[in-house]
């Protein structure tokens, strides 16, 4: 039996997590005090994934603002992580831009999109 | 002179929440000031993710969150003023103001909320040796250039300080391209939330150095390298632990500090530990009618509960106007506390006047494993809470209740006590 210990990086509560797995497969887990720990440390130990943020360039907003905030709709594979920043690194968008909007469709080939998280006009 | 029932000094999730919930309690005059060319404060740099998950139980970026709360006061037709810088609190509530549009202008509040927010710690009170290159920022100044203006401020990074927002750039610097070669922290923990060491530094192996600190800054025109070293339990540098970094750039993560200069100016009595104000069970300060929430009030870790603290003082502030509130402090009790807590906020609470619930908030001075928390009403013990791991890194909670204190009508004491589990 093997026992990994997590910490859970849901919320800034931060669950201690002890996960025990057996040939690879999870037998239990404890230390979450709420469901979205469980789904963390089953995830973690088989295949880690994380929410990607970052911002590009936008032009022609009438506020001068000229980067807007950014997010992949969905956590993907960590190990794709820099391969998502490398797609966006060279995007423009132009203004009006609204929570929401997709910035890059299936960014990196992950299938997830890359979403504005702010309101640009 | 212009007349408001509530004046909220700060457009950041602390004010705006304040509004919302004033104008929810039925309060209809009230206005906003807020200095920046936006509302929303600084979590519109705060572009990671992670917010809101106790408030609106789904994962948002900061703006995300910002914008839930900007929405419901554009909702409901809340007033607010951007690019408005306050001057003055006057201790008889008159706000004094500025504004390119306006000038110059003063307002008669019947109450006044707190809500400006924190600032970082600076280089100059460190006392880093060396002299004054371009390269070194605070670690929010850092983030501010590259998520909101778009500008790399270097390549290869050194951070002084594990406090939340240093971990969050070594992150975003390296996303950006940057070689971070090492977050050094002088106490034997980390200031910041686990989490964040997670998935910052050990999900891209950048190393944190716990008791070291920066002892030289080379470089005169650009930062060209930086030393670490270790420290004893004195603080003071080990000679012969010196590592040195080849480095373009140091962000300071040491620490925020309440923004209270008009606290000061409004007669507002504060806290030796917190530099917050000091309050009472409704966030009331020393003054009567002014109100404080968020980081002016204590530094925060997580937005969510200065969403929650901040509608309590919008309520509170409300019920001030209404004249529900009352002047009378005599049934106020000081909320004491032993074995590890450094403070309390509220600091003295009146039975009478306290909410159903009440949360207590407070930090630890040092890392502490297995320790029960445990309320104290004189000798009956209402609270008794095992807590495997505490650190002043991360705000510790409780939760008190009206009902609780109905069966002590002549409670002297209110006592926080940490023992070992």
């Amino acid at each position: 039996m093997e026992v990994r210990n997590l910490t859970c990086i849901n919320c800034p509560l931060g669950c201690q997590l002890t996960v025990e797995l057996e040939n690879g497969e999870v037998k239990s887990v404890s230390g979450y005090t709420c469901k979205r720990g469980d789904t963390y440390a089953r995830k973690e130990v088989t295949n880690p994934t994380r929410i990607v943020t970052s911002s590009v360039k936008i032009t022609d907003a009438v506020s001068k603002e000229t980067m807007v905030s950014v997010k992949t709709a969905q956590d993907i594979p960590k190990g794709k992580i820099f391969d998502v920043v490398k797609d966006i690194k060279d995007v423009t968008v132009k203004a009006p831009v609204y929570i929401g909007d997709v910035i890059k469709a299936d960014v990196a080939g992950t299938g997830v999109d890359m979403i504005a998280t702010r309101t640009v006009i | 002179m212009e007349k408001y029932n509530i004046v909220i000094i700060g457009g950041g999730p602390a004010g705006l929440a304040a509004a919302a919930s004033a104008y929810d309690a039925g309060e209809r005059s009230i206005l906003i000031l807020e200095r920046d060319v936006k509302l929303g404060g600084i979590l519109n740099q705060c572009i990671h993710n992670g917010f809101g998950l106790h408030t609106f139980k789904e994962e948002l970026t900061g703006p995300e969150y910002a914008q839930r709360y900007i929405d419901q006061v554009l909702e409901r037709k809340i007033e607010y003023r951007l690019n408005t810088m306050v001057m003055d609190i006057s201790p008889e509530k008159v706000v004094t103001a500025m504004n390119k549009s306006d000038g110059m202008f003063q307002i008669d509040a019947k109450s006044v909320i707190l809500a400006m927010g924190c600032r970082e710690r600076p280089r100059g009170a460190l006392n880093t040796p060396g002299f004054r290159p371009a390269g070194i920022y605070s670690a929010g100044t850092a983030q501010r250039l590259v998520n909101i203006e778009g500008y790399m401020p270097g390549r290869k990074v050194v951070i002084l300080g594990s406090g939340d927002i240093g971990l969050i750039m070594a992150r975003r610097m390296t996303l950006e391209g940057a070689e971070v070669k090492v977050v050094a922290e002088i106490q034997p923990y980390s200031g910041g939330l686990k989490r964040n060491i997670v998935q910052c530094l050990d999900d891209y192996g950048i190393p944190l150095k716990l008791s070291h600190t920066v002892v030289d800054i080379q470089g005169k025109e650009r930062v060209e390298g930086v030393t670490i070293a270790e420290v004893g339990p004195d603080m003071k540098p080990i000679p012969g632990t010196e590592i040195h970094y080849e480095c373009d750039t140091l962000l300071l993560s040491v620490g925020l500090l309440p923004e209270n200069e008009l606290s000061k100016q409004a007669g507002v009595e504060l806290s030796r530990v917190t530099s917050g104000p000091v309050v009472n069970e409704s966030l009331e300060t020393s003054v009567p009618g002014v109100f404080a929430c968020g980081n002016v009030l204590h530094v925060h870790d997580l937005v969510d509960y200065v969403s929650e603290e901040a509608a309590a003082a919008g309520r509170n502030a409300a019920a001030f106007v209404r004249g529900e509130l009352s002047g009378d402090t005599s049934g106020e009790i000081p909320i004491t506390f032993e074995g590890g807590p450094r403070y309390t906020v509220p600091c003295t609470l009146d039975p009478k006047k306290m909410t159903d619930t009440l949360t207590v908030r407070f930090r630890v001075g040092a890392v502490m494993q297995d320790r029960w928390v445990n309320v104290f009403l004189d000798d009956e013990r209402i609270v008794h809470r095992r807590r495997q791991i505490m650190a002043p890194g991360e705000m510790e909670e409780v939760v008190l209740k009206k009902s609780q204190f109905e069966n002590h009508p002549d409670l002297k004491s209110i006592l926080i006590k940490v023992e070992e589990a």
